[in-house]
């Protein structure tokens, strides 16, 4: 079997299955032999789950031989970010602290040693009805904290388009793994740009649905309130068909929405004429956020858009006009308080969600702790990386008697705000355009130590994480080649009313229809 | 002046109560007691990481007509909260509860202390869910037990209305009926169901602002509650009275000392950092919802033990005593719905069954139904037995399902207590034997067991001897001119 069959879309795949003209196995054993030859320079995974997805792949096949129906996924190669529970693969969240203990005590980490929850996420259980192979655990920054995937306590995932640079974060290893050709889809999470921030930097298709629309439950939590699972796949349609299977309430999380799953798949193709697309001047202010207002109080430290990325988005922007689309500036006034506000809530959140790691009841424990106190300490001062560590002091801080008023619950309060300009926005408007990411992917190393400029890689990203509507990523012209520096992906980003993803899917199929990235791949060097 | 001189004891309680559902607060595994360690876990309440809570229903309507049977005003949207801290029993790190936007604000429980009525101010009752238990010294490690872990609890919190231990304890005791009439709770003290903390200050007596503090934690029994309260007020006057002041500080009580005893200061208080639980949305009540609950209300213990000293005309000690359970009163109840004599029926139960009851928690183990008791004190007021074979036929019955009449019957048990019967067959039996009845006259009393076994014989023994030797000698002696 030519193993071109890979980059073939998900319907298209999932439909050569069906129909029996490849085999699940064929399929999966290309895959893993892929992932054999090409992520070793990538380390897109975490951990492969060779015998695992073959099992599952041939029982497809029997499932078909049987003269059953076979689900949307039949056959088709999924990565999954390792912050999701699977019952049959190990979950590390990108971190040490889920390691067991190693019996040989080597000194470098190896996720294999990882958390063995016993249930599967519910979108993880859903892919598997559907029929999906499952192929391996994606890397991640360590509990989805970082914009580079650097914060991997593992290895950092590299971006295909040129391994010297960052893929993007935190769901990295999701997006290099589409990018590169490793899996025909992936799911990630995002919790202010952790899904679409590496979907434009890889020139992959990544959506953030609706906060509610995808179940939760199974995902290892970083910031409940903004957390959110979605897709990550090479075209608009095959990451429509994802978000299809796994969208949809769930019993086992009260934060997911009961309304109807739409027909994103079909949505694709629909015409796009006429529809009011919203251009918020804020995102391409130059030096965005370099400088407040007299007196203001916002605290600002950015380079603004890259001219190259604005060039890009504004091209996109042009193509949507050409599609019959009409342009109108919209004003997203609180959007300059999005990385002070995230940054309080999300930081809040973490310092609670990650107070179960006390190396108690599962993942690692430090040795030789004397008292109680000191086994806490020690287990999550051994278990967490700099950053996570960074973000539960700053969001105990930022909960503490005496702080909370001044800070979480401010922050709270500007983020209705900034909910409220979206409100205000969509009045006017049925989609936003914008880019995702001031910058193309930057190298390798360049902002570790500097964790403001890493955060303000979230810029364009975090106020509809904030405000909880739909948002995804989808490739624009990448920019030039010039002064050694290779052509890279940008995305364009496309903001919806809540529970319009079938809207923003419409949208980006038509772009993408006419978009100079349309079948780019990265070359990729197999070893 | 108060007990304490010039100083006035200012008192309120915290009581943690077990709601008494099926299942936990947040996950499908079933609420348990003296279970095997950690068989009743699921991802959820061990807090394994991608795990989220699922409010349990169950435990909402509990909580709702807990806080309207205390006469409390439901928040129509109230908010569960995140407090933080680390330990061991505590799986996520964090309890769920609620904070600042409570289930419930503002109810009242009516209170007697030695005949004066009082009312004790409710000041809210959140929802919140348990923690598991830390057991040490197994071998030389700890081990933890998290099956109670995420229990669903309620918390009532009082005004600062009570002025000493005696009052106290009577709140609590009052407050546990209520939950245990509505069936919110089993009021177990020793399984832990049922939990009480108090915070104890005092004040110059006139003073209105509150003194510091103190926190009195799990003093888990109605005996010591009153004690361990005094105790510490006795050493609150003490310190003042020496000069020193008190400082706010979680005690324990220690019953076999008769003291209280430092467990933290103030300045080793975590701070919680509560905030709203993102993982659930706040909780909004219908008011047809609320509605439901209240009209489908029991009556509580208190108008019921009016009510039935009023109408029914027990004493004050015997409403008390069939009042006090609510086995115990439905019992009575649907035996009087058989038997309407109250009194009677009273009697008997206070003087015969309660002797074999025993309650666990909602729960009584009776030895008879209340059909059975009916039909004993039916069968006593026909004359078919005697108050005496009542006793005797109650202990015969009790542990059996056999109907009371059978028994009587098998057993021969019936009198022959009606007088002009008896007089009919003496007559017969003196007819028959003229002789003898001559001799009887004739001075020659010893005769009256003959004519005593004679009726015996004829009504096979089920006579009632006392009536049969009373209507021989009034008949005997119609003829003898003695």
């Amino acid at each position: 079997m030519d193993a071109t069959v890979l980059d073939r879309s998900i319907p298209e795949l999932a439909g050569l299955v069906t129909r029996g003209e490849v085999s699940a196995e064929e399929v999966t054993k290309a895959c893993l032999d892929r992932i054999t030859r090409r992520d070793g320079a990538l380390g897109a995974f975490l951990t492969v789950q060779a015998e695992e997805a073959l099992q599952a792949a041939r029982a497809v096949d029997q499932k078909r031989a049987r003269g059953e129906a076979l689900g949307p996924l039949a056959g088709v190669p999924i990565g999954i970010k390792d912050a999701l529970c699977t019952r049959d693969a190990p979950t590390t969240a990108g971190s040490r602290i889920l390691l067991r203990p190693s019996s040989t005590g080597e000194a470098t980490p190896d996720p294999r040693r990882g958390f063995r929850p016993p249930y599967d996420a519910t979108v993880v259980a859903r892919l598997r009805e559907a029929d999906a192979v499952l192929v391996g655990k994606t890397n991640m920054d360590e509990f989805a904290m970082g914009s580079s995937n650097e914060n991997s306590a593992f290895f950092p995932a590299k971006n295909p388009w040129d391994p010297s640079r960052i893929p993007g974060g935190s769901s990295g290893g999701s997006a290099v793994a589409v990018a590169a050709g490793l899996a025909l889809g992936a799911l990630g999470s995002d919790t202010g740009g952790s899904i679409r921030q590496p979907a434009a930097l890889t020139g992959t298709v990544g959506i953030k649905p609706t906060y509610g629309r995808v179940s939760r439950y199974g995902l290892i939590a970083f910031a409940s309130s903004l957390d959110q699972v979605g897709p990550f796949a090479a075209d608009v349609r095959s990451a429509a068909r994802l978000l299809g299977v796994i969208a949809g309430r769930d019993p086992h999380d009260q934060t997911s929405l009961g309304a109807p799953v739409a027909a994103y798949e079909e949505a694709c193709g629909r015409d796009v004429r006429g529809m009011r697309i919203g251009v918020p001047e804020e995102y391409f202010a130059k030096g965005f956020g370099a400088k407040g207002a007299e007196g203001d109080p916002m605290p600002q430290a950015s380079t603004g858009i890259q001219p190259a990325v604005e060039k890009s988005v504004r091209e996109a922007l042009a193509g949507l006009a050409s599609l019959g689309c009409e342009l109108r500036p919209v004003r997203l006034p609180h959007t300059r308080y999005a990385v002070a506000t995230y940054y309080v809530l999300a930081t809040a959140e973490a310092s609670s969600n990650l107070s179960r790691y006390d190396g108690v009841r599962f993942g690692a424990r430090a040795e030789g702790a004397e008292s109680l106190g000191a086994l806490y300490a020690k287990t999550r001062g051994e278990g967490f990386g700099r950053e996570v560590a960074r973000r539960i002091v700053l969001g105990t801080y930022v909960l503490s008697s005496g702080y909370y008023d001044a800070y979480y619950l401010r922050a709270q309060r500007v983020r209705t705000l900034i909910r409220r300009d979206f409100e205000e926005a969509f009045r006017e408007v049925d989609v936003i355009a914008a880019p995702v990411s001031p910058t193309v992917a930057f190298p390798l190393g360049e902002r570790v130590d500097d964790p403001l400029a890493m955060y303000l890689a979230d810029i364009y990203t975090l106020p509809a994480s904030l405000a909880g509507v739909p948002a995804l990523s989808v490739p624009c012209a990448p920019t030039p080649a010039e002064n050694g520096v290779p052509s890279l992906p940008v995305g364009l980003q496309l903001v919806g009313p809540p529970l319009e993803e079938a809207r923003l899917c419409a949208l980006a199929a038509a772009w993408e229809g006419i978009s100079p990235a349309r079948g780019l791949r990265p070359k990729v060097s197999e070893a | 002046m108060t007990a304490y001189g010039a100083y006035e004891p200012v008192i309120g309680l915290e009581v943690h109560a077990q709601l008494l559902t099926r299942t936990k607060a947040f996950c499908g595994c079933a609420t348990s007691f003296g279970d095997p360690p950690n068989t009743h876990t699921c991802p959820v309440c061990l807090g394994l990481p991608g795990a989220l809570p699922v409010l349990n229903a169950e435990a909402v309507a509990l909580a709702v007509r807990a806080a309207l049977a205390l006469g409390c005003s439901l928040q129509m949207r109230s908010v569960f909260a995140r407090k933080n801290y680390f330990y061991p029993d505590l799986p996520k790190g964090y309890q769920i509860s609620q904070y600042d936007l409570p289930l419930a604000l503002s109810g009242v429980l009516d209170v007697e202390v030695e005949g004066t009525p009082r009312r004790v101010g409710i000041r809210r009752i959140h929802m919140e869910e348990d923690a598991g238990k830390n057991l040490h010294g197994i071998g030389d490690e700890s081990v933890v037990d998290l099956n109670r872990a995420g229990t669903p609890l309620i918390e009532i919190v009082s005004e600062p209305d009570l002025r000493s231990g005696a009052e106290a304890a009577e709140y609590l005791r009052r407050l546990r009926e209520v939950l245990m009439f509505t069936g919110v709770n089993d009021g177990n003290l020793e399984q832990g169901s049922f939990r009480c903390d108090a915070n104890v200050s005092i004040r110059k007596l006139g003073e209105t602002r509150l003194g510091t503090r103190v926190e009195l934690k799990n003093i888990n029994s109605f005996k010591f509650v009153a004690d361990a309260i005094d105790v510490e007020i006795r050493r609150q006057v003490n310190l003042v009275e020496r000069g020193d002041r008190v400082r706010q500080q979680t005690r324990g009580y220690s019953a076999e000392k008769r003291e209280s005893y430092l467990l933290r200061d103030k300045e080793s208080e975590s701070d919680y950092r509560y905030f709203p639980e993102p993982d659930l949305p706040p909780l909004v009540l219908e008011e047809a919802y609320v509605e439901s609950i209240r009209s489908a209300l029991p009556e509580l213990p208190v108008a019921k033990r009016a009510r039935w000293a009023l109408e029914l005309g027990l004493t004050t000690y015997a409403t008390g005593v069939l009042g006090g359970h609510p086995a115990i009163a439905r019992f009575f109840d649907e035996a009087r719905a058989l038997y309407p004599d109250a009194v009677k029926l009273a009697n008997f139960v206070q003087s015969e069954v309660l002797r074999d009851v025993t309650t666990t928690g909602l729960t009584a183990s009776f030895p008879v139904t209340p059909a059975q008791v009916a039909e004993i004190l039916r069968l006593v007021d026909a004359g078919t037995i005697s108050g005496k074979q009542a006793k005797e036929l109650y202990a015969a019955v009790a542990g059996t399902d056999h109907a009371p009449a059978d028994v009587v019957r098998e057993r021969g048990m019936a009198v022959l207590g009606d007088a002009s019967a008896i007089e009919t067959i003496a007559r017969s039996v003196m007819e028959a034997n003229p002789k003898q009845v001559a001799s009887y006259r004739a001075g020659k009393t010893a005769l009256l067991g003959f004519f005593v076994g004679q009726i015996m014989k004829q009504t096979k023994g089920s006579a009632d001897p006392a009536m049969v030797n009373a209507v021989l000698v009034r008949l005997l002696g119609e003829g003898s001119g003695a």
